[in-house]
């Protein structure tokens, strides 16, 4: 699949006063590996819902799938996976009812057998007849990647994936998402971390107090000089007065 | 064009308003002639009257300015909601305080149950949950939107409250006749001092709706530069 | 929109909570209503119906924030928003459920009610049902709407009774007035009016909330 998964021009999203992002121009292509940095409040979490269709930008143009999401992101939704540390599980229904639940609601063909693969996959089969309010954290959060990926999203979008997991989770989740991305799947993600950020992603952009701040290409960053890079930018705005 | 526009309903919409009021207040109380039927007391009726008109009116408008913000997204119809219903709100108290007023020497009792005044006591909790909802919304931005679905929601709902009302008073013996709106204007001077008195309040609600209005917008304007400067440089 | 309905279903299955409110907090308003209102004395008959309706009103509030306060946990409701469904829709099958489960807590109610008000257990009772029918549905078509708006306020608690009864007094007095004529002997054709504007809330306000349901939930 060519063509741009993501195209923002100038989006900006204000609550009540406060501007979380501002003007950012944002492209991704298919196939695209791309991790958000900054510090925090710098609006990341805020771009994810936009592009996720959950917030709608309070000024500027944003395009899904090459189609504008003004029309309403029905088209999109069906195409995107959102992963978050809020799992999106009822705590009282079992992963699999839950993921089928979710299998239903996005027309999955087949829906028992692919949520008992997915299951599979992460590892959840031993707890898929436990309500999820019986799991531990990690092994929610692996039950949340199953429910992003039920539907075979083309953009897989994840608020810091990695925040709380064990090594277990991590190294499975890496792997999955390597995985994913092997495949075709467009994946962004934002992250403290910037090794698996280094790791996962080709692009990096930083966000700073709701502004885009830098872009580029991992490849040509070694860690250590963009970290330096990183922090420079983000004491400079903090050093600013309020 | 628009700044000379606002600078010419700074100035002249006070004045008017002020006039208008000046000459109601003096035609209720000089001018019209003492009602024969009810007495000294009935002069409330100039004021009880036009008053409740406008609550209604007041909500109307709030209904129609959240559509529009609902459908535009412009915080201009927002903060045109809200304006209208703080001064409905005053406006519907006034009605509700000089009902019984007017209500006790000529029925005899403070309160009654008749299909306008319950519909206005209706209305008036609902312009109470209006703007309760807005003070305790939590995510900043949303109690916009809440209360315009309100709005909305609240303005459908007031005629069929109102034939509901009415049908359940008409059914039970009505303790008392339901209160006649104009119809004991006999005299032209009666007339005469109503319509005033409507023109009178219309204005005055204008004038407070403006000041209001204008309170919000610069407050948001504040808002507007202040994020500005927090924000920092394009790299 | 089934699989929404069914998914309500499974969790109010598995922990009973939301019936288990509406049924006690019913009960308990009957009963306090029944002190209130003096066994021996003829006005209790009559006052009977507005009973009913309070007790039903009361305990369907509590029930209808249940209906969001299920979504709340773990931000299921974002997880819904995700999915490539209509807002409209969503909102029909949280009425569709509120609606179910209230009326099952009226299965049980109302023959509470007829035997704490000493009603005769005539078929005029399925009048009274007919007027919950109605009634419930039109109370479920706005509260849900409300619902949802009040769960993510601060004061959520006090936020949807506030927001709630004032709209749905027209339901109310129907439904009395109904319940009373009904429980009188009368035949169902005295209280047509009644059942048609209660009728025609049903309708306007499942449209309505239909339409306006995303500017609910969305942000």
């Amino acid at each position: 699949m060519a063509g741009l998964v993501i195209e923002a021009r100038g989006i900006s999203r204000h609550f009540a006063g406060v501007r979380a992002v501002e003007d950012v121009d944002l492209h991704v292509e298919a196939g695209e590996a791309v991790a958000l940095f900054g510090p925090n409040g710098a609006g990341k979490t805020t771009l994810l819902r936009m592009l996720a269709t959950l917030l709608r930008p309070t000024r500027g143009d944003l395009r899904l799938f090459g189609r504008s999401v003004a029309d309403g992101g029905g088209y999109a939704r069906r195409r995107i996976g959102f992963l978050s540390h809020q799992s999106f599980l009822y705590p009282d229904l079992t992963p699999t009812e839950n993921l089928e639940f979710y299998a239903r609601m996005f027309r999955v063909a087949a829906p028992a057998a692919r949520v008992r693969d997915l299951l599979e996959q992460v590892g959840l089969l031993g707890w898929a007849h436990r309500p999820v309010r019986t799991l531990s954290r990690g092994l929610e959060q692996r039950c949340a990647l199953a429910r992003a990926l039920l539907h075979e999203p083309d953009l897989l979008l994840m608020d810091e994936p990695f925040s709380g997991l064990d090594v277990d989770a991590v190294n499975m989740l890496s792997e999955t998402l390597r995985q994913a991305h092997a495949r075709g799947t467009t994946l962004m993600m934002t992250t403290h971390d910037l090794a698996q950020g280094f790791a996962l992603c080709q692009r990096a952009l930083i966000l700073v107090r709701g502004r885009l701040l830098w872009s580029g290409l991992i490849q040509e960053q070694e860690r250590e000089p963009f970290e330096r890079t990183y922090l420079a930018a983000a004491h400079a705005v903090d050093a600013r007065p309020a | 064009m628009i700044q000379a526009l606002r600078r010419a309903a700074d100035t002249v919409l006070p004045v008017l308003t002020l006039l208008t009021v000046a000459a109601a207040i003096f035609m209720v109380f000089v001018y019209v002639p003492t009602d024969r039927l009810q007495g000294i007391v009935q002069r409330i009726f100039y004021f009880h009257v036009p008053l409740a008109m406008m609550s209604f009116a007041a909500f109307g408008l709030v209904a129609i300015a959240s559509i529009l913000f609902l459908w535009q997204g412009s915080r201009f119809w927002d903060r045109l909601a809200h304006s209208c219903a703080e001064v409905g709100m005053v406006f519907c108290t006034l009605v509700l305080v000089t009902g019984p007023i007017w209500a006790r020497p000529i029925w005899g009792t403070w309160w009654t149950w008749d299909a306008r005044l319950t519909t206005t006591l209706i209305l008036w909790l609902i312009y109470a949950a209006y703007l309760m909802l807005r003070t305790v919304s939590a995510s900043g931005g949303q109690e916009a939107r809440y209360a315009a679905v309100l709005g909305i929601v609240g303005a459908v709902d007031i005629p069929i409250i109102n034939r509901s009302v009415y049908w359940w008073r008409t059914i039970h013996p009505a303790v008392l006749i339901t209160r006649e709106g104009g119809s004991g204007l006999g005299d032209p001077r009666m007339q005469a001092t109503f319509g005033v008195c409507l023109i009178a309040f219309l204005l005055l609600f204008v004038w407070l709706v403006w000041v209001r209005n204008e309170s919000g917008r610069l407050r948001d304007a504040v808002e507007e530069l202040h994020q500005q400067l927090l924000a920092p440089e394009r790299r | 929109m089934f699989a929404l309905i069914r998914k309500d279903l499974q969790i109010e299955f598995r922990t009973k909570e939301t019936l288990a409110s509406l049924l006690m907090l019913g009960l308990l308003t009957l009963v306090v209503l029944s002190f209130a209102l003096d066994p021996t004395s003829e006005l209790r008959a009559e006052a009977a119906p507005g009973a009913l309706w309070v007790a039903v009103i009361f305990a369907g509030v509590l029930g209808l924030s249940r209906s969001f306060l299920v979504e709340r946990e773990n931000d299921c409701l974002q997880g819904l928003l995700l999915c490539p469904v209509d807002r409209g829709t969503i909102y029909l099958a949280k009425t569709a459920g509120n609606f179910l489960f209230m009326m099952v807590a009226q299965l049980i109610i109302v023959p509470i009610f007829v035997f704490f008000f000493n009603l005769p257990a005539t078929p005029a009772l399925a009048g009274v049902f007919l007027a919950l029918f109605l009634g419930v549905l039109g109370f479920a078509a706005v509260g849900t709407l409300f619902a949802a708006i009040s769960v993510r306020t601060r004061a959520r608690e006090v936020m949807l009774p506030l927001l709630l009864l004032p709209l749905v007094i027209p339901i109310f007095i129907g439904g009395v007035k109904i319940t009373a004529r009904v429980l009188a002997g009368k035949p169902l054709a005295e209280v047509a009016q009644w059942l048609n504007l209660v009728g025609g809330f049903d309708v306007i306000f499942l449209v309505v909330g239909w339409l306006v349901f995303e500017y609910a939930v969305e942000e």
